[in-house]
C-alpha cells in the first residue's frame, strides 16, 4: 500500500522481467542494425542475418526445422494462425470441419474456435477432462471423427498448472489422420520442449512467458502442413505471416527461449521446492483449501488452490495491499468476478469456485519472499472469509 | 515518526474523489483508491451511472496519477438485495424511495467501509462536501461543507458514529473552485460526471419501465380524485407520480393541479391546488441523532426535507420509537414519504430520519 512497501512479484505465469541477458541481445537491433530483412541491400542483409540466426537457435531450442518456424506477434496470434490458417485449409483440402478442443484451452484457442464456428460454419466439441484438469489420449481416440480437421490440447494449463500427456494425444491424433495443435505458453517456459519428441503439428509461444520481451510469438508448423496465413500482405514467413519482421524481439524471444532451455532443469528444481514447500504449509495452514490442478504433473513454478467461501478478487487485493503480487482464476479488474471456465471444467463444488488463487514463481523468486507471503496468506484468507459475511 | 496511516478512497472517477485522494497522498496518509461495482439489470451492466467503464478507466488514471494502488470492489449483490429491493419497497408502499440514501448507509458505508477496514485501513474517505470534527467526548460531528453551493451534508446525515469515526472527507472545508484549481496543480483531469437526477441502476433507462419489470402492480391504472372525492381522470400507476408532481397529470383544469397524495389502498391519486401542497407537520422515523438522541424538550432546528431543498426552520419533539415529529411555522410544500428529513443547528447537523406517510 505504501510507496515505498518492498512488494513481492508471485505472478510469473502471467507474465516474467526481460532477462538482462535477453536485453542486452536485443540492444543493437534497436538504433546500429535496423534494416528491413526484406530489403536487398546490405543494411537488409545484416538484419536478415540476425533473423535467421534466431530462426536456427528457436529451431535447435525447439528440435526442429529452421523453416517449420513462423514469428507472430505474440502466443495469442501463434494460437489464432495455427487453428484458422490449418481449420481452413484442412477444409478447402478434405472438406473436415469439426474441431476438437479442451475445456481447459486458453482463450486464445477457445474463442478462436468459438468465432470459426459461428461465423465459419465448423463445428465444435470439447474433450472431457479429470478433476485435475487433464486430457486422457482415449478420449480424443473417441471423440475424433471422420470430419475433425483438428485437435487443440494445452500443453501446461496457466490457471491450474496441470501437464497434459502431449505425446499421446499426438499420437492419437497422428494415427487418425487429424491435425494437433498445441498452445505450449506457459510450458515452453518450464518444460523441455522438443516438438520431434512430442510429435505435434502445430506449437505456439510467447517470449514474456520466458523472461524475453512481451509482443513476440513463434507458431512451430510441421514442414509440409499447409496453413492459410490469418494476416495478408508481403511474402514474410513463407507467406504465412505478413508484416515487417521485429527484429529485436525476435533475437530477444531467440535468447530467452535459449536460456529457458538451457535453464530449464535448474531452474525447474529450485521452482518446484518452492512450489511444494507452498503446497505443503498452505494445505496444513488454511482451512477448506485444496489444490486446483494436478498435485505433481504440473507447472514446475506453479501452484494453485482453491478457498472455499472466499472471494478471490477480494483475496488478490488484499494480498496486494499486504505486498504480494498473485493472481486468480476468477478475477476481474472491474470487479465482476465469475467462476472461470477452467474452475468450472473440473468442477469444483459449489461455493470454491471464486476462491481460487495462482501463485506463480519466477527463476529468482527466493525462499525468503515465499517464507514472507506464506507467513501472511494464512490470516488474509481468513480476514477475507471474515468480511465475507458481511458483504454477501 | 510511526506507520502512515492508511486510508482508502471511494473514488469515482470525478474531480472531487480525485482531490480528496490526491489531499490524503499529500498529507501523508497510505492510500488506496476502490471504486464500487454496483448492480444493473442484466444487459445493462457497463452502464450504472456510478461505475461505468469511462468512470472506472478514469479513476484508473487518476491513480495511476498519484501511484496508489487501485481496486474495484464488487458490490452488486449487496446493491441488488439492499438498495433495490428498498427501492422497490418503497414504491409499493407509496413512496418515492432515496435509494442513495440507502446506498450511503449500506453499500459506500457498508460494503466497501468494512472492505477498507477488513484491509487494514483506518479510515475510509469521499469526495463529498462536509465536514468532519471529532469531538472532545470521543464522538465525530458532521458538519455542513463550507461551500453552501456544494453542501452534500444531508446524504450523510443517515451515517452512524462508527461509520462518521472512520470518514474522511478532504474536500469539505473547501469551495468548489479550490478543488477544481487543485485538481489542475495536482495534474489531474479535472473532469465531472454529469449531474444527475437519474439513478445509477436505472442506467439510463426510465424509472417507470424499470417498475414496470420488477414491480408490476404498481403500474396499474387507477382514478384520479380531487379532495372532495370527484374523480377528474385515470392515473397511469401511482407509481408514476410523486408529491407535488405537476406535470403528466393529463387533466385539464382552470388552475394547475398537484399530486397531494397516494392512496396505496384504493390505487387513487388525490389532487389539488398549489396551496393543498402545504404541510405544517411531519413524522420521521428511524431518526438517526449523528451525536446521540438530544432530550425530551422540543427544540428548534432548521430543516431540510429534499436534497436540494431550502431549509426552513423548524419545531423538532422526539417521540417514542425512533421518530420525530416537526412542526412548520409555514406550511411546506412537497414532504414525500421515503425522503429523508435532516436537522441542523447552523452548521451542525444533529440528524436526520425517514419521512413517514401520513394519512
Amino acid at each position: 500500500m505504501s510507496n515505498k512497501m518492498e512488494r513481492i512479484y508471485l505472478d510469473y505465469a502471467a507474465t516474467t522481467p526481460v532477462d538482462e541477458r535477453v536485453f542486452q541481445s536485443m540492444l543493437p537491433y534497436f538504433c546500429e542494425v535496423f534494416g528491413n530483412p526484406s530489403s536487398a541491400h546490405s543494411f537488409g542483409q545484416a538484419a536478415e542475418a540476425a533473423l535467421e540466426d534466431a530462426r536456427y537457435s528457436i529451431a535447435h531450442s525447439l528440435n526442429c526445422r529452421a523453416d517449420e518456424i513462423i514469428f507472430t506477434s505474440c502466443g495469442t496470434e501463434s494460437d489464432n494462425l495455427a487453428l484458422r490458417g490449418a481449420a481452413h485449409a484442412r477444409r478447402r483440402k478434405t472438406g473436415a470441419n469439426h474441431l476438437l478442443i479442451s475445456p481447459v484451452e486458453h482463450h486464445a484457442v477457445s474463442h478462436t474456435v468459438r468465432q470459426l464456428a459461428e461465423l465459419e460454419g465448423f463445428r465444435w466439441e470439447t474433450l472431457p477432462v479429470d478433476g485435475t484438469g487433464m486430457v486422457d489420449p482415449a478420449a480424443v481416440e473417441a471423440a475424433i471423427r471422420p470430419e475433425t480437421a483438428l485437435v487443440s490440447v494445452i500443453y501446461a494449463n496457466n490457471e491450474i498448472g496441470t501437464i497434459n500427456p502431449i505425446q499421446e494425444i499426438a499420437a492419437v491424433c497422428r494415427r487418425k489422420g487429424v491435425l494437433f495443435h498445441t498452445d505450449a505458453v506457459q510450458a515452453a517456459a518450464h518444460l523441455p520442449m522438443n516438438v520431434e519428441r512430442d510429435g505435434v503439428d502445430l506449437l505456439a509461444i510467447g517470449a514474456h512467458k520466458f523472461y524475453g520481451p512481451k509482443g513476440i510469438g513463434v507458431l512451430y508448423v510441421r514442414h509440409g502442413l499447409d496453413i492459410f496465413p490469418t494476416q495478408t500482405g508481403g511474402r514474410q514467413e513463407n507467406g504465412l505471416r505478413a508484416g515487417t519482421h521485429n527484429i529485436p524481439y525476435i533475437v530477444g524471444l531467440a535468447e530467452a527461449l535459449r536460456l529457458a532451455q538451457a535453464e530449464q532443469e535448474q531452474r525447474s528444481q529450485r521452482q518446484m521446492k518452492l512450489r511444494d514447500l507452498i503446497f505443503e504449509r498452505v494445505l496444513a495452514e488454511i482451512p477448506l483449501s485444496r489444490i486446483s490442478g494436478h498435485p505433481t504433473r504440473r507447472l514446475t513454478n506453479h501452484a494453485s488452490f482453491a478457498f472455499e467461501r472466499v472471494d478471490g478478487n477480494r483475496l488478490l487485493m488484499m494480498l496486494d495491499m499486504a505486498g504480494f503480487a498473485c493472481s486468480s482464476g476468477s478475477a476481474c479488474k472491474v470487479g465482476t468476478p465469475q467462476v472461470s471456465e477452467v474452475l468450472t471444467a473440473i468442477g469444483l463444488p459449489p461455493g470454491w469456485g471464486l476462491g481460487s488463487l495462482r501463485v506463480s514463481l519466477g527463476k529468482d523468486t527466493t525462499r525468503a519472499e515465499v517464507e514472507a507471503f506464506l507467513r501472511v496468506l494464512p490470516e488474509i484468507v481468513q480476514r477475507v472469509r471474515q468480511s465475507e459475511g458481511r458483504n454477501g | 515518526m510511526g506507520e502512515p496511516k492508511r486510508v482508502v478512497v471511494a473514488m469515482s472517477g470525478g474531480v472531487d474523489s480525485s482531490v480528496a485522494a490526491a489531499l490524503l497522498v499529500e498529507q501523508g496518509y497510505q492510500v488506496t483508491g476502490m471504486m464500487l461495482r454496483l448492480w444493473s439489470e442484466p444487459g445493462r451492466e457497463e452502464s450504472n451511472r456510478c461505475c461505468t467503464p469511462d468512470a472506472m478507466m478514469q479513476a484508473r488514471r487518476v491513480a495511476a496519477i498519484l501511484n496508489i494502488p487501485f481496486y474495484a470492489v464488487d458490490g452488486r449483490t449487496a446493491f441488488r438485495k439492499a438498495v433495490v429491493q428498498a427501492f422497490l419497497e418503497g414504491y409499493a408502499g407509496g413512496e418515492t424511495p432515496n435509494p442513495c440514501i440507502t446506498c450511503n448507509q449500506v453499500i459506500r458505508w457498508g460494503v466497501l467501509l468494512e472492505e477498507a477496514l477488513a484491509a487494514g485501513a483506518e479510515y475510509m474517505a469521499t469526495g463529498h462536501y462536509a465536514r468532519l470534527q471529532p469531538q472532545p467526548g470521543g464522538t465525530t460531528r458532521l458538519l455542513s461543507g463550507l461551500d453552501p453551493a456544494k453542501d452534500q451534508a444531508y446524504v450523510l446525515s443517515m451515517l452512524t458514529q462508527h461509520q462518521l469515526q472512520h470518514t474522511l472527507l478532504p474536500v469539505g472545508g473547501y469551495h468548489k473552485s479550490e478543488i477544481r484549481q487543485m485538481a489542475r496543480r495536482f495534474g489531474l483531469p479535472v473532469a465531472e460526471r454529469p449531474d444527475s437526477q437519474d439513478l445509477c441502476f436505472l442506467a439510463g433507462g426510465d424509472y417507470r419501465e424499470f417498475l414496470g419489470r420488477y414491480l408490476p402492480e404498481s403500474r396499474v391504472p387507477g382514478p384520479i380524485v380531487d379532495g372532495q372525492g370527484r374523480q377528474l381522470g385515470e392515473h397511469q400507476g401511482l407509481a408514476d407520480y410523486t408529491i407535488g408532481q405537476r406535470k403528466g397529470l393529463r387533466i385539464a383544469a382552470a388552475h394547475p393541479l398537484y399530486v397531494l397524495e397516494k392512496r396505496m389502498e384504493s390505487n387513487t391519486l388525490v389532487v389539488g391546488p398549489a396551496e393543498a401542497l402545504g404541510k405544517s407537520e411531519l413524522i420521521a422515523g428511524q431518526v438517526n441523532w449523528i451525536e446521540g438522541r438530544p432530550a425530551e424538550e422540543e427544540f428548534e432546528a432548521e430543516i431540510k426535507i429534499r436534497y436540494k431543498a431550502t431549509p426552513v426552520r423548524g419545531m423538532v419533539q422526539p417521540l417514542d420509537g425512533g421518530r420525530v415529529r416537526i412542526r412548520f411555522a409555514q406550511p411546506v410544500r412537497d414532504i414525500t414519504a421515503g425522503q429523508i428529513v435532516v436537522m441542523s443547528q447552523d452548521e451542525v447537523v444533529l440528524g436526520g430520519g425517514w419521512i413517514s406517510r401520513q394519512e
